[in-house]
């Protein structure tokens, strides 16, 4: 058995995916490759959001391939950042406006 | 400011043991398949040297920058420069060739002290395209250079220049603290004298090269980018953005494998290998010549010393006809002019 869950050279192999469902996987590739094509926002900007995705999601995979994409369409660290921050802040505050929930229940309970 | 490859005595300013990385290793081992047996796989093995279009002459390897990823290790501290007597002989041959561009480079072309004479002659020739490869800060550099836009403008000169891009961190980190905010000021100088202003015959043209261990974006794309921060920001107007792959020789050689990116450049490479870039590639129209006179099949080539497959080898020997045809020497570096799009000095080919 792999020592580790994540190898990066997995993720060259994501193509690989339709070989058993081909008709899913096809479907699958044409339609994340259409919602990458410029529409009303740019592929930059689908960039930046894919990249702030993929930490919210924590998936490796994603956050590799989304980091070299920002670097060759010259995004730069700070918009990296930037955009990561803005992940944080909602998965923070997904969290923390949960507090609402405690208080509605501490207030309905205690004396 | 960092000192050459050759100064520094690494044993990567000698060819030979750049060409021994690009052929040993994940090569040898076949991990990767050689671009010989790549380009072969398409039956577009050899490569063919079409009707020549582009003569570049590199008229020296003096610079007053030390980039990072620089393939020719140009710097301050390079002595290489052209004499007068080669220059003679390169006008002989620009004078009847039947190439529509003329291509100068270095180095900072300007800082061979024959450069301006040989501007004024090569332009008597009529070439449609007469580029000069200026790195911008040279323009800034001295007061002596100062009024190189005026001079451009007067041989109408195509300008094309560096630009990794349009913050400074990024620009700077790859050329060298202060080039930003000098290749802004001459870039301004450029567009005073009507350089890249919209509708403007003198043409600007700017060349991106990514500034690290990865490939270029989509050349239109960076091209809207580009040209939106640095009128947005700056006010510079310039026309053409080249974006160009970083070939892994020379100074961007030693940083893959310093940083130990080169196998993973190398997979980057090899993965995006693009057969409809192959019949497109520079070298197929081009032909280069050293600061010395003699002749490859492409700039880098010339930094790699692998000459022309020809027995016309030397500019003093030049032969239109019996150049063309020629086979195009390749090697492992090659796969940097076919990823993705392509890549050459006039940007992307397919």
């Amino acid at each position: 058995m792999q020592k580790t869950y994540y190898d990066p050279a997995d993720l060259k192999k994501f193509g690989k995916i339709s070989e058993w469902n081909e008709e899913l996987g096809t479907k699958f590739f044409e339609y994340y490759g259409k919602v990458f094509e410029e529409g009303a926002l740019t592929e930059r900007e689908k960039s930046l959001i894919a990249l702030a995705v993929s930490h919210t999601i924590q998936c490796p995979y994603c956050i590799d391939a989304y980091t070299g994409d920002g670097l060759q369409r010259g995004i730069t660290k700070e918009e990296m950042m930037e955009a990561l921050h803005v992940a944080a802040a909602i998965r923070g505050g997904a969290s923390l406006v949960h507090g609402v929930q405690m208080m509605n229940k501490v207030n309905k309970l205690d004396m | 400011m960092i000192k050459s490859l050759l100064k520094r005595e690494s044993e990567l300013a000698h060819a030979k043991k750049q060409l021994d990385i690009l052929s040993n290793g994940i090569f040898k081992q076949g991990e990767l398949p050689t671009f010989k047996a790549k380009i072969s796989e398409t039956n577009q093995f050899p490569l063919k040297a079409k009707k020549l279009e582009i003569l570049q002459i590199n008229v020296g390897y003096m610079c007053n920058q030390t980039c990072s990823h620089c393939h020719v290790d140009a710097s301050p501290d390079r002595k290489e420069i052209m004499s007068k007597d080669t220059m003679l002989q390169c006008l002989e041959v620009i004078k009847n060739t039947g190439a529509h561009t003329l291509d100068l480079t270095g180095g900072a072309p300007e800082m061979n002290p024959h450069f301006r004479w040989f501007v004024d002659e090569a332009s008597k020739a009529g070439i449609k395209d007469f580029i000069v490869r200026s790195n911008l800060t040279i323009i800034t550099a001295n007061k002596k250079y100062h009024d190189l836009p005026e001079f451009f403008k007067n041989h109408n000169v195509h300008v094309v220049s560096s630009m990794p891009h349009w913050t400074k961190g990024k620009t700077d980190k790859q050329r060298g603290d202060g080039v930003f905010d000098a290749s802004l000021k001459a870039l301004k100088m450029l567009n005073d004298v009507g350089y890249g202003m919209p509708d403007s015959n003198l043409k600007l043209d700017l060349v991106y090269n990514p500034s690290g261990a990865f490939l270029p974006g989509n050349q239109m794309a960076m091209e809207k980018d580009f040209k939106k921060a640095l009128l947005d920001d700056f006010g510079i107007h310039f026309h053409n953005l080249f974006a160009l792959t970083n070939l892994p020789i020379s100074r961007f050689l030693d940083y893959l494998i310093a940083s130990e990116n080169y196998e993973d450049y190398m997979y980057a490479l090899v993965e995006a290998f693009n057969p409809n870039a192959v019949s497109n590639v520079m070298c197929t129209n081009t032909l280069s010549v050293s600061w010395n006179g003699y002749l490859y099949d492409c700039d880098f080539n010339q930094m790699l010393e692998l000459p022309v497959n020809n027995e016309v080898k030397h500019i003093s020997e030049y032969n239109e006809k019996l150049l063309e045809g020629r086979d195009i020497v390749v090697s492992q570096h090659c796969y940097g002019c076919t990823a993705g799009a392509g890549s050459s000095c006039q940007g992307t080919v397919a």
